[in-house]
Formats: structure tokens, sequence, C-alpha cells
């Protein structure tokens, strides 16, 4: 068998494995459009993209009085966006003095910090759910902002000391002998070197409560206060087959907006895992 | 070196300082420094004004767990408790530094250098506070979203808490170690255990190792030398990561369903296969469980996987070709130790990701389908599973057992992995 014939042998079983690990992958995507266009509740069409295919579905999730769906979207987005933000602060002013300072009390705090990463998240569910019952935290967004940000805070503090230390110790030093202040220093000099990490970290942030269901589930009670997590769940198990061509469109409308950002800036978040990632 | 120094000293100032500061204060009054010691006096003394019910009810309630039925409230006096421990912890690291600080005042007067002005001291407060300053929010919030509550799981897997004792209308008491001895003995409890307990180590290293192994034969496939379309494909091999998790396992819920979902009616239709009872068949659905899992997790690993093939020189594979090597060869001496090399660490935290992967098992088939004799269903893994009995049992006493038995497992594999990287080594830990 001559090297070309081999090669082409290769490239065609290559080329072949490709097509079915994409149809694979696209084909439960395009069964969810074909859902959601759908024209009844349940599925009855048996073809996988209906003929009279229509967008309802679409057109009641965005009316307030059919669902809550746009409900559930704002809050998802408030969550995200404060947990992203108060994280960002935080670790941003934690890591900056845990590379710069040699305070007393330092090591024992990246001490604890790692050892708090390593506790799996899921340690504390019985206590956050009794302590939100009595506390009557229960149904409140901003505990479960807060506990999100706890959540993150250990490992991403780690993350970005490790980038702070990158940054010579000699800008701090001769902006020290110019006069500046320990809050200029951080504010002017050290904060726009580090902003990539920033990024990576608010990211992060971001798509944490996003994707996370346990929690949300645990604490948010009434329908008007849901995550699109819980709300979409509760779309499919409350009356499952009844509602799953409206569930189908707000799938779609979840998956198509996220996906697309998510591939915009997915070389950020995979620089960010493989660097630090620890708890996958 | 420090010692040496202090033996030369003739006076005791640094000793009779620190040991006057035993009453907050009296050693800063001695050092002259009447301000600061005033300062110690006073938060001293309001620490225990204003804390003194706090720790009274506290301690009372964490040895106790409440008296009488209706009035006392047992997890709050829990709750009440642990924040006293918390209150007192705090306080004693001020008498700490209350100590140090008069001792370092004293030892400036032995060594003859002066008291420093308030100019000086002040400069010094900032310098030295500023740090402290800025860890202080993010410390707080630490402590109370996620040490208090991992502190109130530990005491609870030590009381009665469950669905018969549920205060106000009863008591908790503590037990001592007897829910974690049920788990194992009581017959129910111990078949659950067991039975979850091995679906979860199966499931963890059955579906990590197939979508890790399809990460890295994809990533190797899409490599080869003479492929089009690269980047059109990799687009398309990462869109399982890039839509959120939730969402594509409820379509899948769907897409399984043994009556309209189209695994059924379309695919093995088309293939001429009955169809398969996947939500209601135990090894069906943890066979669909894998198969999503597989989906949902190999892009990670493909895209992490092909960063580290690019970086691969191509003279070893140069060399290779030299030696006559076949594909394969190259694939087990070349690629795949160097594969291994640069991504272990991460291979493994996808270990442990599905070993707590909740959202796969929880919303494709919520657990189930149930079994009987034992309370959790066929596909539940150990976090689904306490879940349920938090949620749906109110066995929390049990469930806070099980989940510290749980942590301490996960613990163990984390500080095994973590003693190789490298942010560790760089602090000198461990």
């Amino acid at each position: 068998m001559s090297m070309k014939t081999e090669k082409i042998i290769r490239l065609t079983l290559t080329y072949f494995v490709i097509l079915i690990v994409s149809a694979v992958i696209l084909y439960p995507i395009i069964w969810i459009v074909g859902s959601s266009l759908n024209p009844g509740n349940s599925l009855s069409s048996s073809q996988v993209i209906p003929d009279n295919a229509t967008l309802t579905h679409y057109k009641s999730l965005f009316n307030l009085e059919e669902s809550q769906y746009l409900i559930w979207y704002m809050n998802t987005l408030i969550i995200c966006f404060s947990t992203m933000i108060i994280t960002v602060i935080m670790i941003a002013l934690m890591a900056y003095s845990f590379s710069r300072y040699r305070f007393v009390g330092r090591k024992y705090g990246l001490m604890t910090f790692l050892i708090l990463q390593m506790i799996p998240n899921f340690a504390a569910l019985i206590a956050i759910y009794i302590l939100a019952v009595v506390t009557g935290l229960i149904d409140t967004h901003i505990l479960l902002i807060l506990i999100y940000v706890g959540g993150l805070l250990p490992m991403n503090t780690w993350l970005a000391k490790g980038y702070f230390e990158t940054i010579p110790h000699d800008l701090d030093d001769s902006a020290k002998i110019d006069g500046a202040g320990h809050f200029r220093i951080f504010w002017s000099i050290i904060l726009p070197l580090v902003k990539p990490i920033l990024a990576v970290i608010a990211l992060f942030a971001f798509i944490t409560p996003f994707t996370d269901f346990i929690l949300a589930r645990i604490l948010l009670r009434s329908p008007e206060n849901y995550t699109l997590a819980v709300g979409l769940y509760d779309m499919v198990a409350n009356n499952y087959g009844a509602e799953f061509t409206k569930f189908a469109a707000g799938a779609v409308l979840i998956a198509i907006p996220i996906g697309l950002v998510f591939l915009s800036l997915q070389r950020y978040l995979i620089s960010g895992l493989t660097s630090g990632g620890t708890k996958g | 070196m420090d010692i040496e120094e202090n033996d030369e000293l003739k006076t005791k100032h640094r000793k009779v300082a620190a040991y006057l500061s035993i009453f907050p204060g009296g050693g800063q009054y001695y050092n002259k420094q009447f301000l600061k010691g005033l300062f110690f006096t006073v938060t001293a003394i309001s620490f225990f004004v204003v804390f003194y019910d706090l720790f009274n009810i506290g301690f009372w309630g964490l040895i106790t767990l409440g008296e009488v039925p209706m009035e006392d409230h047992s997890i709050f006096l829990l709750v009440q408790g642990i924040i006293a421990v918390i209150v007192l912890a705090f306080g004693l690291l001020l008498y700490g530094l209350n100590i140090y600080d008069a001792f370092k005042a004293g030892k400036r007067r032995d060594q003859q250098l002066g008291k420093p002005s308030i100019r000086e001291q002040y400069r010094n407060l900032i310098d030295s506070g500023f740090p402290y300053l800025m860890i202080t929010p993010g410390f707080f919030l630490l402590i109370f979203v996620v040490i208090f509550p991992i502190i109130f799981v530990v005491l609870l897997s030590f009381t009665s808490y469950d669905v018969n004792n549920r205060p106000p209308a009863r008591l908790i008491e503590w037990v001592g170690f007897k829910n974690y001895i049920e788990i194992f003995q009581l017959d129910l409890w111990r078949r659950t255990f067991f039975s979850v307990f091995t679906w979860t180590l199966v499931w963890t290293f059955v579906a990590t190792t197939i979508q890790i192994a399809i990460g890295i034969f994809l990533a190797v496939l899409l490599n080869q030398e003479g492929v089009k379309f690269k980047r059109t494909v990799r687009t398309i091999f990462i869109l399982p990561w890039a839509v959120p998790a939730f969402v594509s396992i409820l379509v899948f819920a769907g897409m399984f369903n043994n009556t309209f979902g189209t695994i059924n009616i379309h695919i093995l239709d088309f293939f001429g296969i009955d169809p398969v009872p996947w939500m209601t068949n135990p090894l069906y659905t943890k066979i669909a469980l894998i198969m999503i899992q597989s989906w949902l997790g190999f892009p990670f690993i493909f895209v992490m996987v092909t960063g580290v093939l690019q970086s691969i020189p191509n003279e070893l594979y140069e060399a290779a070709k030299v030696d006559g090597a076949s594909i394969w060869q190259k694939f087990k001496s070349v690629t795949f130790p160097i594969i291994m090399y640069a991504s272990a660490p991460i291979l493994i935290t996808q270990y442990t990701f599905n070993f707590n992967n909740f959202n796969v098992i929880f919303l494709f088939n919520g657990g189930g389908p149930p079994v009987s004799g034992q309370n959790a269903g066929s596909s539940d893994i150990l976090i689904s599973w306490i879940y349920k009995l938090t949620l749906e049992q109110s066995q929390y006493g049990k469930a806070a057992a099980i989940t510290l038995l749980l942590s301490l497992l996960v613990i163990t594999v984390a500080i095994w992995q973590f003693r190789r990287t490298r942010a560790f080594k760089e602090e000198g830990m461990m």
C-alpha cells in the first residue's frame, strides 16, 4: 500500500468520524428548534421539523400574562451581574493584599482559602437550607448572590493572586517614592495591569450563577423569584409533555445568546481554567 | 538572632508590658501610650457588655440545645452558639493583639529607640492596617456564608434533627455518632448507602473516562495534517460546552422520553429497533446518563488537548517517522505521554466534577426510577441523595453525616492533587 492511498484512507475515515460526531452534536439542537416551532402544546408531529411551523410559543413567552419567562430572564441577569460585580471587587482587593503585603496572618489566610477551596460546594447545602428557613432569608435573591460570591472567592483569589505576582514590584516601589498612597498604587498602577485576569474572573462569576441549579432550587420558592434554570425545570417537571413545545422555545432563547457570547469569549475562559482550574 | 539581641538588653519593659496587658490596655499604660491603652480597655469592656447575653445564651444553648419544647428553638440556639464561638474567637484575636502590641512597644523601650510620635504611629497603623482593610469584606462574607454553614453541618451530624424531631415542637439532642453508626447498621440505610455509593463511583469513573477518551481522540483526529475546515469543525465540537448544561440536560430528558422522545420515535425507529424504556428502567437510565455526560463533557477536554497538541514540536514526530513508527506507535509513545504530562491535574478535576455532578442526575430523571427497599432512586448519586434527604425527607442529621463522610473523601483527593500543583509550592505550604 503506497503512502498516498494510506493517506486517502486515513482522511476518509477522519471525515467520516467528524461527520458522525457533528451529527450527534447538532441533532439535539435541530430537534429542540423543531420542537419549539411545533404548533401543538405537546409533541405530536412525526417529523423533526414540522410542516406547519409556528412562532406562537415564542410570542407567548414574551407575553407576561401567559408566562413568567421574561421575569426569570431578568432575575437571572440581575443575579449574575450582581455576583460578578461583587466578586470582582472583593477578589481584586484580596488578591492585591495577598500578593503585595506581608502581614501577620497572611499565610493562615491563604491556607484557609486553600482548604475552603477543597471542601466540596455541596457541604454547606443542608446548612444553607435550614439557616435560610430559620432566618427568613429563603426566597430572596440577596442570600443567593452572597452565597455565590462566597463560593467563588477562595479559588479565584488564588488564581488572581498568581497573576498579580507576575506584575513587577518595581512599579509599586517607584510609585511609592513618587509619593503615591496605598490606594492610589492599587487603583492607578496595578489595577490597569491586571485587567485580563479580572476579566476571566468576571466571566466565571457570571457563568457560575447562570448555570447553577441546585442552590437556586433550594432557596427560591415563589415562581416570580425563579431563575431561568429553576423556571425551565419547573416548566418541564410540573406538567411534563403538556408544555414541552413552550419549554423548547424557552430553551432556544437561552442557548442561542449564551452560546454566542460563550463562543466569542471562550479563549479567555480556557486560559483561566487551565491556569488555575481546580474545581472543574 | 532575635533572642540574642533580647538577652543583651538590660531592662525588661517588654515582659512587664506583656504581662500587664493581661488586663487589656495595661501594658500600653505602662508604656505611656495612654490613648492606645484606653482604646484596648474600652474595647474589652464594651465587648463583654455587648456580647454578654450572646455568650450566656450561646454557650448554654450549644451545650443543652434547649430545655423547654415550644419555648427553646434548638436550631436557633445552635446558630447562636456558633455565632458566640466565632465572636469569642475574634475577641481572643484582639486580646492577643493587645498583648503583642504591648510587648512590641516594650521592646522598643528596651532597645532605647524612644516612643514613636503620634504621627509615626498613625503612619504605622495605616501601613500595616491597609491589607487588613482590603481583606475584611471578603473575609466576613466567607465566615458567614461558607465557614459558618460548614461548622453548622458538622455539628448537625451529631444531633437528632430529623422528620420526627423538629423544633419548635420538639427539642433536638446531641446524639454523638449515632447518625454515622446507623447509616452502616440500619438495613434500609446501609443498603441505600452502598448502592448509591457504588453507582456514584461507577458513574464518576465511567462517565469521566469516556468523556476524556472522546475529547483526546477527537483532538488528535482533528490535529492531523491535511484535514480541512479545522476551524469550522472545532466550532461545532465546542457547541455542547457553549450551551448552558441545564438547558441541554432538560432537552435530553425530552429526547429520551419514553413516549414522545425523538430517540425512540425517530432514531431507533429508523434503525428498526423497538422503543427502549429509558426513563423507567434503571439500567437504561444509567446508560443514557453516561451518554449525555459524554456529550456534555468532551468539548472541554477536546479544547484543552488541542492546545497541548499545538505546542508539541514537529521534530518529535519527524524523529519518530525516521524510526519508522506507525500512527499508533506515534500516539502511544509521543502524543499521549505529553498530553498526560501537561493536563493530568485538570483531568483529575473532571473526576471530582462528575462525582458532584448534581445537575445531570437530577435534571435528567430526578435520580429515578425509584427502587423498592431503599430511600434513594436508582440513578441517584450521593449528592442528589443528600438533596432528597434534606428537601424531601427532612432527614437532616443523617444527611449531614453523609455530607461529612463524602466531604472527607473529596478533600482527600483534593489534597493529594494539590500537592502537585505549582501555586502551592510557590507558597511553600505542606
